[in-house]
């Protein structure tokens, strides 16, 4: 099991910078000139509200992903009190 | 458990419980009356106040909570936990009443939309503040092995709010008539919160501050800097991400999936009539709200992390067979038409630059459902002119037996919420130690609820437009669902932290 638990942390690691490509690739299709429905003020400021509360998000997915990958969480079962 | 201490815990309960759920209501009714506040306040003609209302919307709902987390999550810390958790109440019914009296866009121009911005942000605070410390405080009065029961009455207050919010607009809407509601009534709801708040003061004001964090400040091991040592000890913070990602992020979609984007569906897919989604949505939290005290009674037995990963196994497993089953109790192409009671009705008015022909077209069904579509149509006088296209309001009436099936549906996904939702203060009670805990546990559960949570139906929307099916929106509770009980499942213990007064 605490193979598993540090195996997936590589998968939360790179989720992170995933997920903030992904989210910058959409904004910038839905903002461009060509976008399927033309940018409103609404789209503009949902997607600079999107991008700037998930960027932080996901570096902690990747933090604890490099938790994971480090043995952090491999005792947590038998830790008493946890910290 | 003595005679004494079950009156001081029912004491407990009471005191954290009304407040949080008037802290909902406040929270709520600004969202039930979102269209009249719009019109008051955010007219769109001016764009900077279209542009503010949307800010309102989204910066207030979801952005700002984590930040109350911190704020008050460091107090409570600091401080202990009764005087912060009454400090929220305060500024949350405090803006709920000023919003109340804040003169329309009418009278005082660009700063009634900047006020009741301002106001709305600081409701968001509190909001953030709230939850973490009354968790926090009826958990650390709760036995070990009634933890999760007693903790369950505060997760039922989000849906009593709203229950209490819906209820007091009605009723003020049918005293004062729909006319004076949207002239001046609308103002009465938030008013209101003044006399609910005062309550809710005097009871907490009667209440002892938390034995445990008594006895760790007769110690003297406070924390110095709970965000510091919440947020950058790594031992804390692996279980803050891990509070995060394997629970509150799956929690919080669940939540809103089946309480909120279930109505939207309801409306906006399925073209339920408006009173009607309502009412189903209304009776299905009704009916599943004793589960959060069910599962919570039940976490204490089998330990939280089961019954959470269940809840959100069977949402991921069965949102889609559940959606499309609803959408095709509504889908009146699958419905046998009474023929001979179809109706169709035109008229045409004169406009300044043309003629509106309003066509009004009416289907019965042999089940018991009724179809409603009305099509204006604008054929404006000058031929070279473009005219707009035709607007189609369409208004499905359910039959009994879909009405109550559609509940049932609804029911399923408020019980998933109930699952997950229900155990989750006892859980988050229990990874963190008393000197960090309102500021440890606060930020994971707000940025699940607020963020992952509250963004749902704008996302699910989104999804829907883009990738032009009826069920895409679902991909984003599904997706996220799916990532929240791998990491729950791998790297969350199994065991119930009986000593949280570590």
């Amino acid at each position: 099991m605490n193979r598993l638990k540090r195996y997936l942390g590589i998968i939360w690691i790179l989720l992170g910078p995933a997920c903030i490509v992904f989210a910058i690739r959409q904004a910038l299709l839905e903002v461009s000139p060509g976008a399927k429905t033309p940018p409103t003020q609404e789209t503009y400021t949902f997607w600079i509200i999107i991008i700037a509360i998930f960027v932080p998000i996901a570096i902690g997915m990747s933090l604890m992903g490099y938790y994971a990958l480090q043995g952090d969480y491999d005792k947590l079962e038998t830790e008493r009190g946890n910290v | 458990m003595t005679k004494e201490e079950k009156k001081v815990i029912r004491s407990v309960i009471a005191a954290s419980s009304v407040g949080t759920l008037i802290e909902w209501y406040d929270f709520y009714i600004f969202g039930a009356l979102a269209t009249i506040i719009s019109t008051k306040f955010f007219p769109a003609i001016n764009p900077t106040a279209a542009y503010l209302s949307v800010l309102a919307t989204f910066a207030a709902g979801f952005v700002v909570r984590p930040f109350g987390a911190l704020v008050f999550g460091r107090l409570g810390d600091l401080i202990g936990r009764k005087y912060t958790f009454l400090l929220t109440l305060i500024l949350m019914g405090g803006s709920t009443f000023a919003i109340g009296l804040v003169p329309s866009y009418a009278t005082i121009g660009a700063a009634a939309p900047i006020i009741v911005l301002v106001l709305r942000l600081l409701q968001g605070l509190a909001l953030g503040g709230e939850y973490g410390g009354a968790a926090t405080y009826v958990a650390e009065h709760s036995p070990s092995h009634r933890r999760g029961f007693f903790t369950s009455w505060i997760q039922t207050t989000a849906t009593l709010g709203l229950f209490l919010a819906l209820g007091i607009i009605l009723t003020t809407r049918n005293v004062l008539g729909l006319e004076t509601f949207s002239d001046w009534g609308w103002r009465v709801p938030f008013i209101l919160s003044a006399f609910l708040i005062a309550i809710s003061i005097y009871i907490r004001l009667r209440m002892q501050e938390s034995p445990l964090f008594q006895k760790i400040k007769a110690e003297g091991t406070l924390s110095k800097n709970p965000l510091k040592e919440s947020f950058t000890r790594r031992a804390n913070m692996k279980m803050v991400l891990l509070a995060l990602f394997g629970a509150t992020m799956g929690q919080g979609v669940v939540w809103y999936t089946g309480q909120f984007y279930a109505l939207s569906f309801l409306e906006k897919t399925c073209n339920i009539e408006f009173v009607e989604a309502r009412n189903i949505i209304l009776i299905a939290l009704a009916l599943a709200t004793p589960f959060f005290i069910l599962f919570g009674w039940l976490s204490d037995r089998i330990g939280r992390k089961a019954i959470m990963m269940v809840g959100m196994v069977l949402a991921i497993a069965t949102y889609r067979p559940i959606y499309k089953a609803m959408f095709h109790l509504s889908d009146t192409s699958s419905k046998q038409e009474i023929v001979e009671n179809r109706t169709s009705d035109t008229t045409n008015a004169a406009t300044e630059n043309g003629n509106l022909a309003t066509t009004e077209i009416t289907r019965a069904f042999a089940d018991g459902t009724t179809y409603k579509e009305v099509t204006k149509t604008i054929a404006l006088s000058d031929p070279a002119a473009i005219a707009p296209k035709p607007t189609v309001l369409k208004e499905v009436k359910l039959g009994k037996t879909a009405f109550w099936t559609m509940i049932l549906f609804v029911f399923i996904q408020v019980v998933y919420v109930t699952m997950v939702y229900g155990p989750i203060a006892a859980f988050l009670v229990e990874i963190f130690p008393t000197r960090i805990r309102y500021s440890s546990m606060s930020l994971p559960y707000h940025i699940g609820n607020g963020i992952f949570g509250g963004l749902t139906p704008y996302i699910a929307t989104r999804l829907t437009t883009y990738i032009n099916d009826p069920f895409a929106g679902l991909w984003w509770p599904i997706m996220i669902g799916v990532v929240c009980v791998l990491i729950g499942l791998v790297y969350i213990p199994s065991r119930i932290d009986e000593n949280v007064s570590d």
